[in-house]
């Protein structure tokens, strides 16, 4: 009797210290948000996101850092996609399991583990100035192709690892050629999946700092780029950079650019999990 | 040269009373045996039943036939297999064309996630073919044939998974039939299905042996003996008996066959 009372009292106590370490993070990051709130977004109008840059906290704003922003999504996107794409296809569907695949499958999820700085480092020796893009729009956006790809590989090759083997089975028995098995079955029914991937690998790139301050992406740039080859900032570098400015009201400039920045990345994965939702209905 | 030429055509002329030929065919997967040296020669359009416990190599044996092992890693193979006196295992086989002319039919059924007119048109499709007329009488056809057609005439853009299991087993016949096979194979095609959907699908078997040659694996005893007009009993990778399904049935030769048959093992 006594022991099973003692057995019950556990379970609730774990059942309390689980709910605890649940919502540690989650009040921790309202705390953040509130915190942020009440500090910027008062700030936040449409001249904050339309203005330039200025050395008066009050009259500048997030326009460039915002169009940098942008542009840097855009060709991150266009360069990462088809080759993190095509790389998970040859890994899942063509490659042999053999040694050197296993070393090749080792390595791409070592390189999503990689600190970010040193992607910076890279993308500095070889885009900026082996291939002399200088400090582009192409060379950060080259440079966060490059980091987000093992992301963009894994999470593809787990889409496309979930469409049910019947299925390739029954394209093959059909006379189906390998390439047309994935281009007619495997890469649309996954399609929802790797688009998850690719958004939760990008909303990843959109908040990264480090290794864009390496390839020398500047805190003030008074025009947004025009072309991949203009000079930019994004908005992390921007907020970075005001919050290393003493007067206050630049503080209330960070807080609003932060603002706008957690609501990209919110909506970014908002749809990734509204793909994910109905891609998994389609196949039960 | 003519020598020898002459009598390659005799040759094939012989195995032309034979649609599909297996000669001493072995099968490793890795280091298991999974077919230890079978024969079996097996006629046109007549419905040849392949039957034995689960492992016993039947179904690996049944997909020898369209090469669908080919993807399986370790699978190495030993021996010939013949269609229309032809070795589909030479290196200059185009395997695409192969399973255009070898159809199969799986254990659960398989559509795509697509619709029910894209699923038919499918394999005609990736042969580029693109004709709409064509494809709209085509898909119909197979439709036709496979009793499919009254039920879903009117709900062709319609998915395939919205239809029952037995319906969507039939679709995948359809699919088949579509690219105008002369060989069928069915892995345990009723396996998955109700009664009713069974009975209809046996049916269709019956009907399709005049246009195919229909090799089927099953499990169940009764259907072999309704529907086929040949058995196979396989057990532990070995074929222990082939013959007219009449005598399989009734006269088993071997002592195995009979104590499968009856249930007494397996």
């Amino acid at each position: 009797m006594n022991n099973i009372k003692k057995n019950r009292l556990k379970d609730q106590a774990f059942k309390i210290w689980g709910i605890a370490c649940t919502l540690l993070g989650l009040v921790l990051l309202a705390i953040f948000i509130g915190n942020i709130l009440i500090d910027g977004i008062l700030r936040i109008d449409w001249e904050f996101v339309m203005n330039l840059p200025s050395r008066h906290a009050e009259e500048s704003g997030i326009y460039t850092a915002l169009m940098g922003s942008i542009w840097v999504l855009l060709l991150t996107t266009l360069i990462a996609l088809p080759i993190g794409i095509a790389a998970a296809i040859y890994l899942e569907e063509y490659s042999k399991k053999n040694k050197l695949s296993t070393i090749l499958e080792v390595n791409i999820s070592n390189l999503a583990g990689v600190p970010s700085i040193i992607y910076g480092l890279l993308g500095l020796e070889v885009f900026v100035r082996i291939m002399e893009m200088g400090a582009s729009v192409l060379a950060g956006s080259c440079t966060l192709a490059l980091l987000i790809l093992p992301i963009v590989i894994v999470s593809t090759r787990e889409a496309i690892k979930a469409v049910p083997k019947s299925i390739r089975d029954a394209s093959f028995a059909m006379g189906a050629s390998k390439w047309q098995t994935v281009y007619h079955q495997l890469l649309p029914a996954s399609f929802g999946g790797i688009l998850t991937g690719i958004i939760l690998a990008l909303s990843r790139a959109v908040g990264e700092t480090a290794p864009l301050i390496v390839i020398g992406a500047l805190a003030y740039v008074p025009f947004a780029p025009s072309s991949p080859m203009d000079e930019f900032s994004v908005l992390p570098i921007q907020i970075f950079n005001w919050i290393t400015r003493p007067q206050h009201g630049f503080v209330e400039n960070a807080a609003a650019a932060i603002i706008i920045l957690l609501l990209i990345t919110f909506v970014m994965n908002g749809i990734a999990v509204y793909f994910r939702n109905k891609w998994q209905k389609k196949f039960k | 040269m003519s020598e020898e030429n002459n009598e390659s055509i005799i040759e094939s002329s012989i195995k032309r009373k034979y649609k599909l030929q297996a000669k001493d065919v072995k099968v490793w997967y890795s280091d298991f045996m999974a077919i230890k040296g079978v024969s079996m020669d097996i006629k046109a359009n007549k419905v040849t039943a392949f039957i034995g416990p689960s492992g016993c190599g039947k179904s690996t044996f049944l997909r020898l036939f369209n090469r669908m092992n080919d993807y399986v890693d370790d699978f190495k193979m030993g021996g010939d297999i013949n269609i229309d006196g032809k070795d589909i295992y030479d290196k200059n086989i185009n395997v695409e064309l192969l399973r255009k002319q070898v159809g199969m039919v799986f254990q659960k059924p398989n559509p795509f996630p697509k619709s029910i007119f894209e699923n038919v048109a499918y394999g005609l499709k990736i042969q580029g073919l693109k004709d709409k007329a064509f494809l709209q009488e085509r898909v119909e056809s197979s439709l036709k044939q496979v009793a499919l057609w009254s039920e879903v005439k009117d709900d062709l853009n319609k998915s395939a998974l919205a239809l029952s299991g037995g319906q969507q087993q039939r679709l995948c016949i359809a699919r088949t039939l579509a690219v105008e096979p002369s060989i069928i194979l069915m892995d345990e095609p009723t396996s998955a299905l109700d009664p009713i959907s069974t009975a209809k699908i046996e049916e269709l078997i019956y009907k399709l042996k005049d246009k195919y040659t229909i090799v089927i694996v099953t499990h169940n005893m009764q259907q072999a003996s309704r529907i086929s007009d040949n058995t196979a009993f396989f057990y532990l990778g070995e074929l222990i008996e082939y013959d007219k399904t009449n005598k399989i049935f009734t006269n088993p030769e071997k002592k195995q066959t009979e104590n499968y048959i009856t249930g007494r093992f397996g």
